[in-house]
């Protein structure tokens, strides 16, 4: 298949900024998207032009690095896929493909479609743990464990903190990725004693850091690639009001 | 001690804000149940004694504050939200966002203004009056209560009429998304009842948006 893709080309942080646009012949469907970005870059070095400069690592969608905003879509068209799960048969032939890096003032551009996401981090800094002894592991059995809750948990801990949720929101609010990281502790035993302190921690800082605000519209539940639910968010918001109003 | 925090977070200025949209909902409710006793046929008779019992009872007094209160924190809140928002993305995106959301949702600051427009009107026409601020429109009464009388001579004017209509249209948008909001801010939502939740704010948008739009229709067509 033949594509036309416009791409964001900036060339450094503080420099502006445009579109670019490039046409690919050739392109196989079952090419994976970042494959098909490989391919241009190839094309564009054998031209002496400078490469695309996009984010990427393990290319089967669990460590988050990956995310472009394709066509108006964090991660593209597909539900619950990352971008490099992402398949060019997703695409017709002949069309033009936007590409956009994840827009929020707390993921700066870095250079293309490459953004710092470290304000992430800094909310993980901030609570995103469990204070424990290190050494040798603990019995495993010796704290009994719903599974049920367990199985929530781990839901939540599907997170790969991509910030697909931040792109998708018209708020850029990151309500999604703090509510799961913090109901993946807050469910578990071994959670449950800093929670308080943890979301109001969390919050904090997701508030110091300047995102946006939820407003419920659920874009991003609808494009998260874990599928996290926004029930999560409820949660989070029932874990805040009782951290604030109830817990001492 | 707890250090005092001026700077609420973002969930804390969000449950403020659904409480008192709670409360403006309930009063919605309340204010249509009113206003509908002028289709009583009793040239507002039913309606007049309500308005004399909600002018007179001391507790109404008190609730009359509380809701202006609900008022003025619901707008305030929604447009530093709103402010604050709009700063999270400085660089906007160059294709709009094309993915599955909550229709509504994205229109609530849209649809909050219209509302507030509307507000601005309607006290104009009939709070203000109540309250000497205003003359009593077309000069057709001498009692500043009589709002039956005032709802007659306004709703005569067929643009008027129309501007009531379109804010009752926005209105039920607004609320649409509102009501099931409000749960989900408030840490309600379960996968049991929340697509209930979502079907009854639907009905109450419609039901509230249609029951209000009733009373122009009534007063410019039957009148």
């Amino acid at each position: 298949m033949n594509i036309k893709l416009k791409i964001w080309r900036q060339k450094n942080a503080q420099s502006k900024g445009k579109f670019e646009t490039y046409s690919l012949n050739d392109v196989s469907p079952e090419m994976g998207f970042l494959e098909m970005l490989d391919y241009l870059n190839q094309e564009l070095i054998s031209k002496g032009e400078d490469p695309v400069a996009i984010d990427h690592d393990c290319r089967e969608g669990i460590c988050g690095s990956c995310g472009l905003y394709i066509n108006g879509q964090p991660h593209g068209p597909e539900p619950k896929t990352t971008t490099c799960e992402l398949r060019m048969r997703s695409f017709k032939d002949g069309s033009l493909i936007t590409v956009e890096p994840f827009r929020s003032r707390m993921f700066p551009v870095i250079k293309d479609l490459l953004i710092d996401r470290s304000a992430f981090d800094k909310i993980l800094i901030a609570g995103g743990f469990i204070s424990s002894n290190t050494g040798t592991a603990p019995e495993a059995n010796s704290i009994p464990v719903c599974k049920k809750k367990s199985d929530k948990a781990f839901d939540m801990a599907a997170c790969i903190g991509c910030g697909a949720c931040v792109a998708a929101c018209k708020n850029a609010s990151a309500m999604l990725f703090v509510a799961a990281k913090i109901n993946q502790y807050a469910l578990l035993p071994q959670g449950k004693v800093e929670a308080a302190e943890r979301v109001k921690k969390m919050v904090a800082k997701m508030d110091e850091l300047g995102f946006g605000s939820c407003s419920n519209t659920y874009a991003c539940e609808a494009k998260c690639p874990k599928g996290i639910s926004v029930s999560a968010i409820a949660k989070m918001n029932r874990e805040f009001l009782h951290a604030k109003i109830v817990a001492e | 001690m707890r250090k005092l925090n001026l700077r609420p977070s973002t969930i804390s200025s969000k449950v403020v804000m659904a409480l008192a949209g709670v409360f403006l909902m309930l009063f919605l409710v309340v204010h249509l149940f009113l206003n509908l006793l002028m289709l009583m046929g009793d040239e507002g008779e039913t309606f007049s004694n309500a308005v004399v019992f909600m002018t007179e009872n001391p507790a109404v007094k008190i609730f009359e504050y509380v809701l202006f209160a609900g008022f003025i924190i619901h707008i305030i809140i929604g447009l530093l939200i709103e402010i604050k928002n709009y700063f999270a993305r400085p660089v906007k995106y160059a294709v709009s966002n094309t993915s599955k959301t909550s229709f509504f949702s994205k229109y609530m600051i849209h649809t909050g203004l219209i509302i507030l427009i509307f507000l601005i009107i309607h006290f104009t026409h009939f709070f203000f009056v109540k309250l000497n601020l205003v003359d009593i429109p077309g000069d057709i009464t001498t009692d500043n209560h009589d709002f039956y009388a005032m709802a007659k001579y306004l709703f005569k004017n067929g643009i008027y009429t129309l501007i009531y209509i379109i804010s009752f249209v926005f209105l039920g948008f607004h609320l649409n998304h509102a009501f099931q909001s409000a749960f989900q801010t408030l840490g309600l939502n379960h996968p049991r009842y929340t697509p209930f939740i979502k079907a009854l704010s639907s009905i109450y948008a419609i039901v509230v948006s249609m029951g209000y739009s009733i009373i122009p229709i009534y007063f410019y067509f039957f009148y």
